[in-house]
């Protein structure tokens, strides 16, 4: 595609970079309002959806700082307009602060993070799944979100167009995680027919001017969304508050509320949200993973198999709401499990929480951290542990 | 006894029968201008979405106001603004925040959205401390003034919010205080029809935590402060930097026109939506 292309791709069969497909997937989410701030390896995110927006009615805002990005997407949500900002790793720590109130609002948000090596500025175009936990508990107080890890330029297009969908069901922010090597990745993807996309947007209230008669927030199976300018006369605040979005900073049960029904949003749909794929058998050594790393799974199972060995797979393609059943399900099968992460376990003790009565849970982080991990280190791996 | 409803209560939420502000606060003064410039422009409540901040003026348009309001967290009620306006553009968008809020903490923001030009109405209250934290020295804080946390006297340097919003390229800037609520009402209705960004920054006074600190007194006292040491800007151009040392300069600091960021944004869709409408012919 040229850089000028203004144009979406047509159906079809493509060649194409992960951001870039990311990027054609939340067009045909129907976004119109994207945010960000340059950062390596996210930028050719925004880069594509400056082009491709504005003849679609929409825009790209390059903000002052990634605090300003991830706010001005919330605020873009609250008139009803499909949302997101893309960031690595650096930027999410900056936005934390406003992504707890995109959770307390129940705003719609889609935010990638395309994670590189870190901690701090560390190295930009290396990939290291960093963040993996950060976003599920690094903002302040106690939520829950939805996170999506991609492992191909495939799954780049179609779990944004699913993170766009899940946002506007269910009003919450969601991730998308590629790492850098997922999102700089150049592999085929292929583009539905637009009407074969299934979209969701969010339900808007329809029950008259005055929130005091509406439940604009706090309903476990989600609120109509009172959006702005169509003389609701919402009231939104971030701060503790009633159904009606009026402040409550004295009535336990309020709080209560506050903190729980949002959880409940997505607790109680959990099995709706989650997704992963599942690839063994009785008594399998069971391989989890999630992202790049999936990817060398796979490829080391296949040679395990073919040498032999028992060997299974379990990708986590939803890393929050955390897939604790389906790993559960998992353990009770295995003879043993062994999680891989590109990390130094961040996953690992909420997956050996679950699995550790079951199984034996070992972890295997790469042999250089920020390198993808070698199938044949794996199959090294297997033979030390014996399985 | 008959009992005569306030002018402008049509224009509040009928529930909320209090506001958290202290007595003689400037709060007050303020939110009439703002709704008395809505009644007297002749527009709807539903024509606008309020955005405020955390502090006590971010408290005026939330939960008081009858219309859409976006009570947000600390410093950022200008970036939520923004993508209010670039989400809905057809809709008046007005800012209701404080001097910590605005240029402290969110000062960056304040800085680009003005750059940008973007439609907003910020009314920037700057009653020169931390009010609700309990009277710590803020950046509008004149220099020498004891306060909670400048025990020994504040040694910094007070900011010049409305000189440095019309340095960032602001097509209207104004300065009022408390004790002009008539012009802060003008230049507020200017705000509001000026297509691009508006700052008013309203001087105002916080009887309970400056007017202590500052000895000044309670609030007629400080109003009367305003009142004896407010210059307009046409006289302070003419005076030394040394004989406007602790005046307030009020007036208009800018009013010109200027493109504007959400109707280019709106003009940009349009011309390529038609472009393509007419590839999209010439292919078929």
């Amino acid at each position: 595609m040229s850089k000028n292309d203004d144009s979406r791709l047509p159906p079809g069969t493509h060649f194409m970079m992960g951001n870039f497909a990311l990027a054609e997937g939340a067009v045909a989410a129907g976004c119109k309002f994207v945010s960000g701030y340059p950062i390596t390896p996210a930028s050719e995110i925004v880069n594509r959806l400056s082009v491709l927006l504005p003849p679609l009615g929409g825009g790209f805002l390059q903000t002052e700082d990634e605090i300003s990005a991830v706010c001005s997407a919330i605020g873009a949500s609250w008139t009803g307009v499909k949302s997101m900002t893309a960031t690595s790793g650096p930027g999410i720590s900056l936005m934390q602060e406003n992504i707890g109130f995109a959770v307390a609002t129940e705003t719609p948000l889609v935010i990638v993070d395309v994670q590189r090596l870190g901690p701090s500025t560390g190295v930009p175009s290396a990939g290291l799944a960093g963040d993996v936990v950060q976003v599920a508990r690094g903002s302040h107080g106690d939520y829950q979100i939805i996170a999506l890890a991609p492992g191909s330029p495939q799954d780049m297009y179609d779990m944004t167009i699913r993170a766009f969908n899940l946002a506007e069901t269910y009003r919450v922010p969601v991730f998308v995680m590629p790492d850098a090597f997922i999102a700089h990745m150049r592999e085929q993807v292929v583009i539905p027919d637009q009407s074969d996309i299934h979209l969701v947007s969010r339900k808007i209230t329809a029950q008259g001017t005055d929130p005091m008669t509406r439940q604009d927030f706090h309903d476990p199976n989600v609120a109509p969304m009172p959006v702005f300018g169509r003389g609701f006369k919402s009231h939104v605040t971030s701060s503790c508050h009633d159904e009606h979005g009026m402040r409550n900073l004295s009535d336990p049960t309020t709080m209560h509320n506050y903190i729980m029904k949002p959880i409940e949003k997505i607790i109680s749909h959990r099995d709706d949200i989650i997704e992963v794929d599942e690839d063994y058998q009785n008594g399998d050594m069971i391989l989890v993973a999630y992202g790049s790393v999936a990817r060398s799974v796979k490829e080391a199972a296949i040679r395990a198999r073919e040498g032999g060995l028992k060997v299974g797979t379990l990708r986590l393609k939803t890393l929050w709401p955390f897939a604790d059943k389906e790993i559960e399900a998992a353990a009770r099968a295995a003879s043993g499990m062994v999680v891989l992460e590109n990390n130094t376990g961040q996953m690992f003790p909420y997956i050996k929480a679950e699995a550790a009565a079951y199984c034996k849970v070992n972890f295997m982080g790469p042999k250089i951290l920020g390198q993808i991990h070698d199938p044949e280190d794996i199959l090294s791996f297997l033979k030390e542990i014996n399985a | 006894m008959s009992v005569t409803e306030h002018p402008l209560r049509k224009y509040t939420r009928p529930h909320v029968k209090k506001t958290t502000t202290c007595p003689g606060c400037g709060n007050g003064i303020i939110a009439q201008a703002i709704l008395r410039s809505i009644e007297e422009l002749g527009l709807s409540m539903d024509d606008f979405v309020f955005v405020s901040g955390i502090g006590c003026s971010a408290w005026i348009p939330s939960p008081l106001f009858a219309a859409d309001t976006l009570h947000t967290t600390h410093g950022r009620p200008v970036a939520f603004a923004t993508g209010v306006k670039l989400g809905r553009p057809e809709s008046h968008v007005m800012v209701a925040s404080g001097d910590g809020d605005l240029t402290a903490i969110g000062g960056n923001h304040l800085i680009h959205a003005a750059r940008r030009n973007i439609d907003l109405t910020v009314v920037l209250v700057n009653n020169g401390i931390y009010g609700m934290t309990g009277g710590q020295t803020a950046p509008t804080t004149p220099r020498g003034l004891t306060t909670i946390t400048s025990p020994y006297g504040s040694m910094e340097h007070a900011l010049n919010i409305s000189e440095m919003i019309t340095a960032a390229g602001a097509p209207y800037v104004a300065r009022w205080t408390t004790y002009h609520p008539r012009q802060l009402t003008r230049s507020i209705k200017k705000g509001i029809r000026k297509k691009g960004f508006a700052l008013i920054e309203a001087v105002s006074q916080c009887p309970v935590q400056y007017g202590r600190v500052s000895k000044i007194g309670k609030a007629v006292d400080i109003l009367k402060f305003f009142k004896k040491n407010s210059i307009r800007i046409d006289k302070a151009s003419r005076m030394s930097e040394e004989a406007l040392e602790g005046k307030i300069i009020i007036g208009e600091f800018a009013d010109k026109e200027k493109v504007e960021l959400s109707s280019q944004w709106l003009e940009l869709s349009k011309q390529m939506m038609q472009e393509e409408g007419e590839s999209c012919h010439v292919k078929s």
